[in-house]
């Protein structure tokens, strides 16, 4: 057990860090409340600049024009990209799951075709998964495709598209044979957005803007040549894009969530409460000091997991105690700053008198989706109770 | 950065369970914990024989010289077997005040004899008022005597000698010395017992100037935390065996997701705990700064995980979980004691909050060292 940095993990730290002070954008935090569309273009450029750095796709294979980083290079990516308060990347799925999908089941045309404008920026991707009625059913989804000469045909209703609004490119699953079991007959497709027959609707959510996009198939033609791995194999190649879902990503959150904590910290010894310092209040001290733990050990419990799969080589199950204790955590620390906050918690970002411009307030509305998105609570607790504890499969 | 256990740890791990499991199976453990005295002198010759009673401690105290690491993993497999008397009080408690604050000679004649098997101790930490935090102590020595009263001494009556804290530092009392008595104080748990403590005018040695005393408190606080995990991890494999074996309604019961969930969450809370034990013992061999908050937040969290666990695997069990031939209310007796012992949650919460809301500025990891 060794919990410091080696040399190495140092080395790569100190010159990514160096990086990141020469070249994070300051005006990120301004940028920060305009709408979705608008900073779209800022992202794509700040992309494009890490890129150019050779800081794009650090977990990507050195072949594909990624970095060739190991997995504890890749958590320090994530940690210094939030320590440097960096905006997101454009590409966010593209990078992080739908190109290490094409690497792991693609063709070699389809990796000269895909991967680079993925990196760049160029292409922006989203994902076809969920649909009205295959939620954390996934495999139940009912978009069909039908081969009709060199094409398929693809017909359907698909929900909940991350950057559906602004994609070019979309990984969707479809069902390919309705005649054998629900796993067995789907098929990963790699769909040109312009293809006439897709409808784009933005998807307002509880926040108020609209992250995700409903995207309607209609006669939409696809070459064959666009199928990712092999035809009615489909669920092994959605469930490898899942998998990346839970990676070292959460390094990077863990980050956020500890700056979140601070600033908290701050603002309990600004407020009053009973005629003296909220941070001076016993119970606001019990809850402050529980979020405080409670991040710490998201931290430690990332520490081992990431250990772990260093050293056997494939994310397990386990991490799925990593999704619920992030996305309840960050449930419960919201709720604290509500209740740290008092009537100011519910004051958005327009208000002149809001706090941190509003951000208590939308956190609150957006951390109800943690516990949804990527898999809910109750599909984790499948897993964990299933493929970790060896009980019954329950449904 | 690697947080995983090395070979050597490994293998000194799986050779405790398999010496817990061999030498002091659940049948002994019952077996003590109904004789009302759970303290177990072949057995104890046995743990010291493997060195357990000195694994932290230096070679020339007869010690195997481990680091904090190495302890954590031994407590995390006593736990699992709630191996029953002193080992706790007298290596992780006892041991290492005397580590931190003894002088040479103090340790040759004190911390030499517990290495080797030969004595057991504990430490006398609260009063009428019990509450851990050392300032609201009365008790105090004068002309090198006490007089006075200890409660909830854990192991007192098996002690050698008793290390008592108060105002001005930490005192040595021998078991024979005049004027200490010692009574039963009946608790829940029946795998260690409490005891008040009374002096009378009792001759009393002062142990070194009293500095590192709060460091002492984590490592074994630290300790305490590791065994708590191993309980856990033995009331999450029972209740899953369990789930897995029980059937109602033509199926076993694990299938249900009302019950697979709450296994679900027992494996959350039991790995949470063991990722913050770990960690502090990690910090504390380092001498990290942020040794002392991360020991106080591994038992705030452990405090909590250790009780709902065993709420979880009492209810998952039925009626069965509620009978007394079943052992896991032997576990959830101990979780209950070790729950309190050296604060609970509560307390653990507010220590956190002195050390990182009361410090400025903010920072993780950051200001320690400051007292219970």
């Amino acid at each position: 057990m060794d919990l410091n940095l080696t040399s190495e993990e140092m080395q790569f730290r100190d010159e990514l860090r160096s990086w990141l002070t020469a070249n994070v954008p300051t005006d990120w935090a301004e940028r920060r409340e305009e709408s979705l569309e608008s900073r779209f273009e800022y992202l794509r450029e700040w992309q494009r600049r890490l890129f150019e750095g050779g800081w794009a796709g650090v977990s990507w294979p050195k072949q594909y024009g990624g970095r060739g980083a190991n997995l504890m290079q890749q958590v320090i990516f994530w940690q210094e990209m939030a320590l440097a308060s960096a905006p997101p990347m454009a590409n966010t799925l593209g990078l992080g799951l739908i190109g290490p999908t094409i690497i792991a089941f693609g063709t070699e045309a389809q990796k000269t075709r895909y991967l680079a404008k993925i990196l760049s920026a160029e292409e922006i991707w989203c994902q076809g998964f969920s649909e009205p009625n295959a939620g954390s059913d996934l495999a139940s989804l009912q978009t069909e495709a039908r081969v009709d000469g060199d094409f398929y045909l693809v017909n359907g209703l698909k929900t909940w598209n991350s950057y559906g609004w602004v994609a070019d490119w979309c990984e969707l699953v479809v069902r390919t044979d309705p005649n054998v079991p629900k796993h067995k007959g789907l098929t990963v497709l790699l769909v040109d957005m312009k293809s006439p027959g897709i409808s784009v609707r933005p998807l307002r959510q509880i926040t108020g803007e609209s992250e995700f996009a409903e995207v309607a198939f209609r006669d939409v033609r696809v070459p064959i040549e666009n199928v990712v791995g092999n035809v009615n194999q489909g669920w092994d190649v959605a469930i490898g894009t899942l998998m990346h879902e839970r990676g070292t990503f959460g390094a990077g959150l863990q980050i956020t969530f500890r700056r979140n904590m601070e600033r908290l910290i701050e603002l309990a010894r600004e407020l009053r409460r009973n005629g003296k310092s909220a941070a001076q209040d016993p119970l606001l001290r019990q809850k402050l000091a529980q979020c405080y733990a409670e991040i710490e050990i998201m931290r430690w419990n990332q520490m081992r997991a990431f250990s772990r799969i260093s050293a056997t080589g494939v994310p397990g199950p386990e991490g799925s105690i990593q999704k619920i204790f992030w996305s309840e955590l960050n449930q419960r620390l919201q709720q604290v700053a509500q209740e740290l906050l008092g009537p100011y918690g519910q004051l958005e970002g327009v208000s002149p008198r809001s706090v941190d411009k509003g951000t208590w307030a939308y956190g609150y509305l957006r951390s109800r989706g943690n516990t949804i998105e990527a898999g809910t609570s109750e599909i984790q607790r499948n897993i964990i109770g299933h493929f970790v504890l060896g009980l019954p499969r329950s449904y | 950065m690697q947080f995983g256990l090395n070979e050597s740890q490994e293998i000194l791990k799986q050779n405790a369970r398999q010496f817990f499991a061999g030498e002091c199976p659940m049948t002994h453990v019952r077996q003590l914990a109904e004789s009302k005295q759970p303290y177990d002198p072949a057995l104890w010759s046995k743990i010291a024989a493997q060195g357990y009673t000195g694994v932290i401690f230096p070679e020339e105290y007869d010690g195997l010289g481990l680091g904090k690491v190495e302890l954590i993993l031994l407590m995390e497999e006593a736990g699992r077997a709630l191996v029953p008397g002193p080992f706790w009080s007298t290596v992780a408690l006892a041991g290492a005040v005397i580590d931190a604050l003894a002088n040479v000679a103090q340790k040759k004649r004190y911390l030499a004899p517990i290495c080797r098997g030969e004595a057991r101790s504990t430490l006398a930490l609260l009063e009428g008022g019990a509450t851990w935090d050392l300032a609201d102590s009365k008790l105090a020595a004068s002309n090198d005597r006490l007089t006075g009263e200890k409660l909830f001494v854990l192991d007192a009556d098996v002690a050698d000698f008793i290390l008592v804290a108060e105002q001005t530092g930490v005192f040595l009392v021998e078991a024979q010395a005049p004027g200490l008595s010692i009574t039963p104080m009946p608790a829940l748990d029946l795998t260690r017992n409490l005891y008040a403590v009374q002096f009378k005018d009792t001759p009393v040695e002062k142990l070194g100037d009293g500095t590192n005393f709060t460091r002492a408190l984590d490592i074994a606080t630290a300790a305490l935390v590791a065994e708590m995990v191993g309980g856990m991890q033995r009331v999450l494999d029972l209740t899953v065996d369990y789930a897995k074996m029980r059937k109602q309604f033509g199926k076993p019961i694990g299938t249900f997701q009302a019950v697979q969930h709450q296994c679900a969450d027992m494996y959350l809370e039991t790995e949470s705990s063991r990722s913050a034990a770990y960690y502090a013992a990690w910090a504390l061999e380092h001498d990290a700064p942020d040794a002392a908050t991360a020991t106080s937040i591994a038992k705030m969290y452990a405090s909590d995980a250790c009780r709902t666990v065993g709420n979880r695997g009492i209810q998952i069990h039925g009626g069965n979980g509620f009978a007394w031939e079943n052992d896991l209310h032997l576990y959830y007796r101990r979780a209950k004691a070790s729950e309190t012992m050296l604060g609970d949650a509560t307390f653990h919460r507010e220590r956190i909050a002195r050390l990182v809301i009361d410090a400025v500025p903010v920072s993780f990891g950051g200001n320690d060292r400051s007292s219970r």
